[in-house]
């Protein structure tokens, strides 16, 4: 019988710790495919974040590092930088990207480090039990945020993708999801893209991909998918922020392609 | 080879040239910047890369990525920026990267001043992050003597496979010596970084036989405690191999022995010979090391002295070190200034000559 469907050599072969209905694992698969298909696993180097994927180190099938609270892009900046012929990558949330990490992702991107963010937005903190995040909707409840998030006491949630592409420095953003199979069909399309501008030395790019927290949000896997599409989808607009081949200046903001 | 004259700082960051290291992650603070500054233009010319990164957290997380694909790296800073790398290096030391950091210590707590001081001490050998760790702190107390120990400092961070400071008070980078490179050349075209099985190059680099992880994260409790095991051994293992002190004076019967690191140690050194000529008896023991610390030298020449004192340009740090070394059999005098205040020679042989007195 001919296999036309199996692991890819990008991951390695263990059960994950992520809970039912997380789409922490399909994320980690369309990674581990970009690398296997662009013939990267053996230059790869990730650097895992703080949070639920801490123990990305074991499932991507490449070298990794392990970085503190929100630092991954400076660990990759200097790994990247010392050995510009590696395919570095971090694999980073939302509390570890757009809170603690700000100034580093941030300088990185403006930079024009020439590594890969792959960031899963899944509006809270889920290792540490579904606190509020910086990417956390208005009126969602969180165990930081019982009533609520309360815009008038902590601000509207930050749109990672677009602040990122109002840089000056050309880079490769764009905002995917991963609810439904066209979706992920095209996020799958965004992080190759994002592997061949590093490949090729072209730019940082940065791919934000909204992800499902089933167990922190209180909802069903499915239902999960519902509330990206109906909550999430809305505030943060999928697609193509900024092309390199735009050249320097602010990205196209919200368009969808 | 000529010797040259050149200010501390630019000569750490030309020693570290010197010892193979191509890549720098910094950022600016008094009294270190000349060290990013000359670097900024000077790696380039090597083929090397400088990156000025947004913060000292940031440039400490840099070092580790890039120690982490397995070249010498190096980071500079004083006092608050060492402050903000202490994070990194607890995950350097957990993960077992070399490393070398200098900080150009001036004085605090918090801001502080901006003018030499030895106050990271405790910071510097008793921790800074969190967590069970160790660096090698080595203190120079001459220019001359910070190239040597920074080129030093490249080699025993690969060889033990941990983070070592380079620790010179304010004075230390900011003064002019005259300095000599003549036994370390610039590496020449061929030079090729010492070897790192352990890196993280790409699977491909070995032949696709195994990953390799830079983690400090063990969860199971066991294995956790199984790591500060290992890195304990390491440390014991400097301690037993690496101590490095300098004696002065070393004769049977003295009134007064005193114990100073750094710029410290040479004003000391100054006041002691002006009270020998008096006819007093005093002697100087210099630790080069500060950890591992040289306590068993402190204690066999402890017991030759009638008194020792500790002198620093601190409220007292080192001193809970001696009196370690000394264990109780004497008591351990103090005398020092704090703030960016550095004591005179006059200053230091005034309290001398009290102790001496008294």
């Amino acid at each position: 019988m001919e296999i036309i469907f199996s692991r890819p050599d990008g991951l390695v072969d263990v059960p994950t710790h992520y809970c039912p209905g997380c789409t922490h694992g399909t994320i980690h698969r369309l990674v581990g495919e970009a690398l296997e298909e662009l013939d990267l696993v053996g230059k790869a180097v990730g650097v895992a974040p703080v949070g639920c994927a801490v123990l990305a180190y074991n499932y991507f099938n490449c070298d990794m590092f392990e970085a503190s609270h929100g630092r991954a892009p400076a660990m990759a900046t200097g790994a990247k930088r010392c050995r510009p012929d590696l395919i570095v990558f971090t694999y980073q949330g939302d509390g570890d990207l757009a809170s603690i990490g700000m100034a580093e992702i941030v300088h990185a991107a403006n930079r024009g480090e020439k590594f890969t963010v792959i960031f899963v937005n899944n509006a809270i903190y889920g290792m540490t039990g579904g606190q509020m995040a910086p990417t956390t909707m208005p009126g969602q409840r969180t165990s930081t945020s019982p009533a609520g998030r309360d815009v008038d006491h902590c601000g509207y949630p930050i749109r990672m993708a677009e602040l990122i592409a109002a840089l000056q420095t050309p880079a490769y953003v764009a905002r995917v999801a991963v609810h439904t199979p066209a979706n992920i069909i095209k996020a799958k399309h965004a992080i190759r893209e994002a592997f061949e501008y590093q490949e090729a030395g072209t730019c940082f790019s940065f791919v934000e991909v909204l992800s499902t927290c089933p167990t922190n949000w209180g909802l069903g896997p499915l239902e999960s998918c519902h509330w990206v599409e109906k909550t999430m989808v809305p505030y943060y607009p999928l697609g193509t922020k900024k092309r390199p081949e735009d050249g320097p200046g602010p990205g196209r903001g919200v368009d969808e392609d | 080879m000529a010797k040259v004259l050149m200010k501390g700082n630019e000569a750490i960051g030309e020693a570290a040239i010197r010892a193979g290291c191509r890549f720098f992650f910094g950022y600016p603070i008094t009294p270190q910047s000349e060290v990013p500054e000359y670097l900024s233009k000077r790696l380039p010319e090597i083929g090397g890369t400088f990156v000025q990164a947004e913060s000292e957290v940031a440039a400490s997380n840099m070092i580790y990525g890039a120690a982490g694909v397995g070249v010498r790296v190096l980071t500079t800073s004083s006092s608050p920026g060492i402050s903000l790398m202490s994070e990194a290096l607890s995950y350097i030391a957990g993960s077992e990267m070399p490393v070398v950091v200098v900080n150009i210590v001036r004085s605090g707590p918090g801001l502080g001043g901006i003018l030499p001081s030895q106050s990271d001490y405790f910071q510097a050998t008793k921790g800074g992050g969190h967590g069970d760790y160790r660096l090698l702190v080595l203190a120079p107390a001459t220019v001359q003597e910070a190239v040597e120990l920074v080129i030093l400092a490249f080699d025993l961070a690969d060889q033990y496979r941990n983070p070592v400071m380079v620790m010179g008070d304010g004075m230390i980078g900011q003064m002019m010596e005259p300095v000599d490179f003549g036994d370390h050349p610039p590496p020449g075209p061929d030079y090729v970084e010492p070897e790192k099985p352990w890196a993280c190059t790409g699977t491909d680099s070995r032949g696709r036989s195994h990953r390799n992880i830079v983690n400090s994260l063990y969860l199971d409790p066991e294995e956790c405690h199984e790591m500060n095991v290992r890195l304990k051994r390491k440390y014991d293992e400097m301690a037993e191999k690496e101590q490095r002190w300098e004696e002065l004076y070393t004769e049977q019967d003295v009134d007064v022995m005193v114990v100073a690191y750094g710029t410290m140690s040479r004003i000391c050194r100054t006041a002691i010979d002006m009270l020998r000529a008096d006819g007093h008896r005093l002697s100087l023991l210099r630790p080069i090391t500060l950890f591992p610390y040289p306590s068993e030298p402190v204690r066999k020449a402890a017991a030759r002295a009638k008194k020792i004192i500790s002198i620093e340009m601190s409220m007292g740090q080192m001193v809970e070190d001696v009196q370690l070394a000394v264990g109780g059999s004497k008591p351990v005098e103090f005398y020092g200034l704090a703030g960016g205040l550095i004591p005179s020679v006059e200053q230091v042989r005034a309290a001398l000559l009290e102790l001496i007195e008294a």
